[in-house]
């Protein structure tokens, strides 16, 4: 256990939390077992304003985590001293068996998060609650996920001991190793650029075509859906080198820092929002058919899909003054 | 029915927000002394965290500046002087680019009341008898260039030696104690005999020879004690941490107690307030509204609380010598001259703040705020 | 027209303090016209003028608002009904203590958005049109009985609806305030307002404005017509 104030807020605010997504999945519970809109008793109008608390929550677990994932980075970063070999967060993460998962928990749990409040959006736009039985199955799905992240990260601190001799992230990200790091660094660059150029240009496609004809929905919402991972794997290892202007480096986390211009906030802003509000297009495909929703749906679908496009946007234009801007050049 | 057109989100917003900041404005005295307290909260953590990196920091850049590996003599447990021929035997060993042997020590200023670091440097640039001095002395001695500086040698006697310039310093914690001067002077004060060093401090370029070159010197000198950098970034960095993150726990408690203010004041809403919010109901706002202009409330509250809080921990740290603090977190000497630390503020103080104060707070007072928001909109006309 | 089909209204719902409050009413409300609710208190008239006025939902029954049916609507979307159809007047008159004339008249039009400079324009217009525009500026709590309930009135037209609903509204007026009240209620229906009141006042339900009384007694209607 490292006795550290960013530790401790990140224990903490991980058993709030926890705490706060408990008592949602209690309610939410008992919404799926009372939920009875016919009747006008007393219970069920209690139970539908226990909806805008649930509602409010997620929201407030979503913002919170997504402050939490930069503090992890930033901690773990500023844990790096005190493991031998340790230079950046790709060091520390490395020390415990548990960094990287909590890190990839981190990213879904706060994408699940995200998607469920575009489905929690969507109900709210039909009058007879559309979409109460399958937000709230969601929410029970992915309570687990978030909360098992929160349990992980506390015992990715308490696990830590600092004489653990772990790599920097030159080795760790380096073409020599093995490990998810290096599998990802050793993706033949250019495939891994290419297959991230090509569903970023395929996503805006299907966002525009969705956006003004209203067609391409699925597509839209599959393709957001993996441009995520595979926009991370490229830029470990087709990107970062272009940053770093160093062949051999493909540390995710440096991008982060004050030497790169904070790139990485951008980059990593527009590459998680852009694919949420585009797999929400997708996810919503399905329930165009109800006719409490019929009439409001498409036109939300066109609002997220214009949100996903301008974001993706973004981060194509940062993705291509990086490379441009770059000293390096990968033939 | 007819339809107005649909209220854009940010239009709607900004009229919550309004109501929100009148309403906060109307109840200044409830408002005002949570915000203090939270206020106070956010002050005593941040300063904390600021004061601790700030020290972080200084001492990385001290150790920027340090050999890659010292080698001290241990006599019975104890660091004692190290002969100068181990600088020939230490500079043989593969991967030892220099060896050179330093002269280093402490003296205790009388007059002063304060710790003073006397070094022998590289090559020093005055004449024998005249000292170099760090900002920290020449406050505290009052001395300027030119004047004398007596010191009291090992022997009883006073030697007067005389200050050639002050140090510039880019960080106070590293020059503001430092007396530099030439080696002669160094062995006459302290009473060292020629060929003893305090210790010897190896250059060894590449980064991976390091601990093979220590584990040869332990092999070798069975009576030293071989340093490297990176252990003394590793103790430093630890003991900071650990530092910091007690006195965080020990906050820990007024967090505690001030998340139980928090939700005690969001829960017992007054009678005014209410009714305010059944008249708000009644006149056709929805709950999702009045829930927004909660939040809006926790959020302008947060806000305002944090940056103060923050502000105040800035000037206290940065601007005054952190009178709170410093006796806990400094740790060294308390002779130790007066020192002012480098600001140092970045995105992981912030976060780590946030999640500190904003999370109990926000935890603290949405339920109680979502249970004011779902007043039957009829209430007000039953009463 | 507003339509009420065997509505009932049960507070505590099978617990031991069960209270049925409005106890199968059945009521035709007509556009245009002033109807008045009268009853002692506890007759059921003020729950249900928050049942026809879209505040409460009722434990059974069915009500259209126009042709619109209004009982199985979430909150949310009731919410929107009401403040799109509904004004209301108060007892107590209810502003809120602290901001101006001005900022209580405007306070129902917050959740509808839309441009501040217009709707200041709006409300100016309706305090100056029941002769409270010198006012505006004043805090709700300097003002008087009659001023509160002219700027009262002017809140519950900001939003334009077309059904005013008003709870026992000359309760705090003398009578001369009263007769003063009900020509401004007559107004509001020749410009085609339906006003739906409920009162035991006989100023009000004797009024000859009046074009329709319903009498209650513990919840129910005890006869139609006068």
């Amino acid at each position: 256990m490292i006795l550290h104030p960013s530790v401790l807020a990140l224990v903490g605010s991980a058993l709030l939390i926890g705490a706060l997504l408990l008592y949602s999945a209690y309610w939410g519970a008992r919404i799926l077992e009372r939920w009875d809109l016919s009747s006008g008793s007393e219970v069920q109008l209690g139970l539908e304003r226990r909806t805008h608390l649930v509602s409010t929550l997620l929201g407030y677990v979503l913002v919170f985590g997504i402050a939490s994932l930069f503090l992890f980075v930033f901690t773990a970063d500023s844990l790096a001293p005190l493991f031998t070999g340790a230079m950046c967060a790709a060091g520390s993460l490395k020390a415990s068996p548990y960094g990287y998962p909590v890190l990839l928990l981190q990213i879904g749990g706060f994408s699940l998060a995200g998607i469920w409040l575009i489905v929690n959006r969507a109900d709210s736009l039909g009058h007879d609650y559309p979409l109460v039985r399958f937000k709230y199955r969601f929410l029970l799905a992915i309570t687990p996920v978030l909360l098992l992240e929160m349990m992980l990260r506390a015992a990715y601190f308490l696990d830590l001991k600092p004489e653990v001799i772990t790599s920097c992230c030159g080795s760790l990200f380096g073409t020599g190793g093995r490990g998810v790091g290096s599998d990802l660094a050793g993706l033949s660059p250019p495939l891994a650029g290419g297959a991230f150029v090509i569903l970023l240009a395929g996503a805006v496609a299907a966002g525009l075509l969705f956006r003004l004809v209203g067609r391409g929905g699925w597509a839209l919402g599959v393709l957001s859906a993996l441009l995520l991972p595979v926009g991370l794997a490229a830029v470990v290892s087709w990107l970062s080198p272009y940053v770093y202007e160093l062949p051999t480096h493909h540390c995710p986390f440096c991008l982060l820092q004050r030497e790169y211009r904070w790139i990485g906030y951008p980059l990593y802003g527009a590459l998680l929002a852009g694919s949420l509000t585009g797999t929400g297009v997708g996810v919503l495909m399905p329930f165009r058919s109800i006719p409490s929703l019929a009439g409001t749906l498409p036109a939300y679908q066109r609002r997220l899909a214009g949100w996903s496009v301008g974001l993706l946007a973004v981060l194509a234009a940062l993705v291509a003054a990086i490379v441009a801007g770059s000293q390096l050049r990968i033939s | 029915m007819k339809r107005p057109r649909p209220p854009t989100w940010l239009e709607r917003q900004r009229y919550l927000l309004d109501f929100t900041l009148s309403s906060l404005g109307r109840r200044k005295g409830k408002n005002l002394a949570l915000a203090a307290l939270y206020t106070l909260v956010v002050f005593a953590l941040a300063s904390v965290l600021l004061y601790t990196q700030a020290l972080r920091s200084e001492a990385m850049r001290i150790l920027e500046g340090a050999p890659d590996l010292v080698v001290q003599r241990v006599v019975a447990g104890r660091h004692d002087l190290i002969p100068g021929d181990r600088v020939e035997r230490l500079s043989k060993i593969r991967g030892v680019q220099e060896a050179r042997g330093r002269l280093w020590g402490y003296y205790y200023d009388a007059s002063a009341r304060a710790n003073l670091t006397f070094l022998v440097p590289d090559r020093f640039w005055g004449k024998p008898g005249e000292v170099v001095i760090g900002e920290g002395v020449a406050r505290t001695r009052l001395a300027v260039p030119g004047e004398p500086f007596p010191v009291l040698a090992a022997d009883g006697e006073v030697v007067v030696l005389k200050v050639r310039e002050t140090i510039p310093s880019f960080s106070e914690l590293v020059s503001s104690d430092l007396v530099l001067l030439s080696e002669p002077d160094f062995r006459r004060l302290f009473g060292i005999p020629p060929g003893l060093f305090t210790d010897i401090a190896l250059t060894v370029p590449n980064g991976k020879e390091v601990s093979t070159v220590a584990a040869k010197i332990r092999g070798q000198m069975p009576d030293t004690r071989p340093i490297t950098r990176a252990e003394i970034t590793r103790t430093y960095e630890a003991i900071l941490d650990w530092r910091s993150g007690l006195v965080v726990l020990v906050l820990a408690a007024a967090l505690l107690s001030f998340g139980i203010v928090a939700w005690d004041k969001a829960s017992g809403l007054s009678a005014d307030e209410r009714r305010e919010i059944g008249v708000l109901k009644a006149i056709g706002w929805d709950t999702s509204e009045v829930l927004a202009m909660k939040v809006w409330e926790g959020a302008v509250i947060s806000l305002s609380a944090f940056l103060a809080g923050l502000l105040l921990a800035y000037f206290h740290v940065f601007v005054t010598p952190a009178p709170l603090l410093a006796p806990v977190l400094k740790g060294w000497s308390t002779i130790y001259p007066e020192f002012r630390l480098t600001p140092v503020l970045n995105p992981f103080i912030v976060s780590t703040l946030f999640l500190l104060t904003v999370v109990p707070y926000t935890v603290a007072t949405v339920v109680p705020a979502w249970r004011a928001a779902t007043t039957d909109p009829d209430e007000v006309m039953r009463s | 027209m507003i339509r009420l089909q065997d509505v009932r209204r049960v507070f505590h719902q099978g617990r031991p303090d069960e209270l049925v409050a409005v106890d199968d009413v059945t009521l035709d409300i007509a556009d245009a016209r002033i109807t008045v609710l009268r009853g002692p208190s506890g007759s059921g008239k003020t729950s249900l003028l928050a049942l026809v006025g879209c505040m409460a939902r009722p434990t059974s029954g069915r009500i259209h608002v126009g042709d619109r049916e209004v009982t199985s609507l979430p909150e949310h979307f009731l919410t929107e009904v009401r403040r799109l159809t509904f004004g209301f007047v108060f007892q107590q008159f209810h502003l809120v203590r602290g901001l101006t004339a001005l900022e209580n008249v405007m306070l129902p039009a917050y959740p509808l958005g839309g441009s501040r400079k217009a709707l200041v324009a709006r409300a100016q217009a309706l305090l100056d049109r029941f002769g409270v525009g010198a006012r505006a500026h004043a805090r709700a709590d300097w003002l008087s009985g009659g001023e509160a309930q002219r700027v009262a009135i002017a809140r519950a037209l900001v939003n334009d609806p077309r059904v005013v609903v008003a709870d026992e509204p000359t309760a705090h007026l003398d009578s001369k305030l009263s007769a003063g009240f009900m020509d401004l209620v007559a107004a509001l229906r020749d410009e085609g307002r339906t006003v739906v009141m409920a009162s035991h006042d006989a100023i009000v339900y004797d009024s000859p404005l009046v074009d329709h009384v319903v009498s209650m007694r513990d919840g129910r209607i005890v006869r139609g017509e006068p």
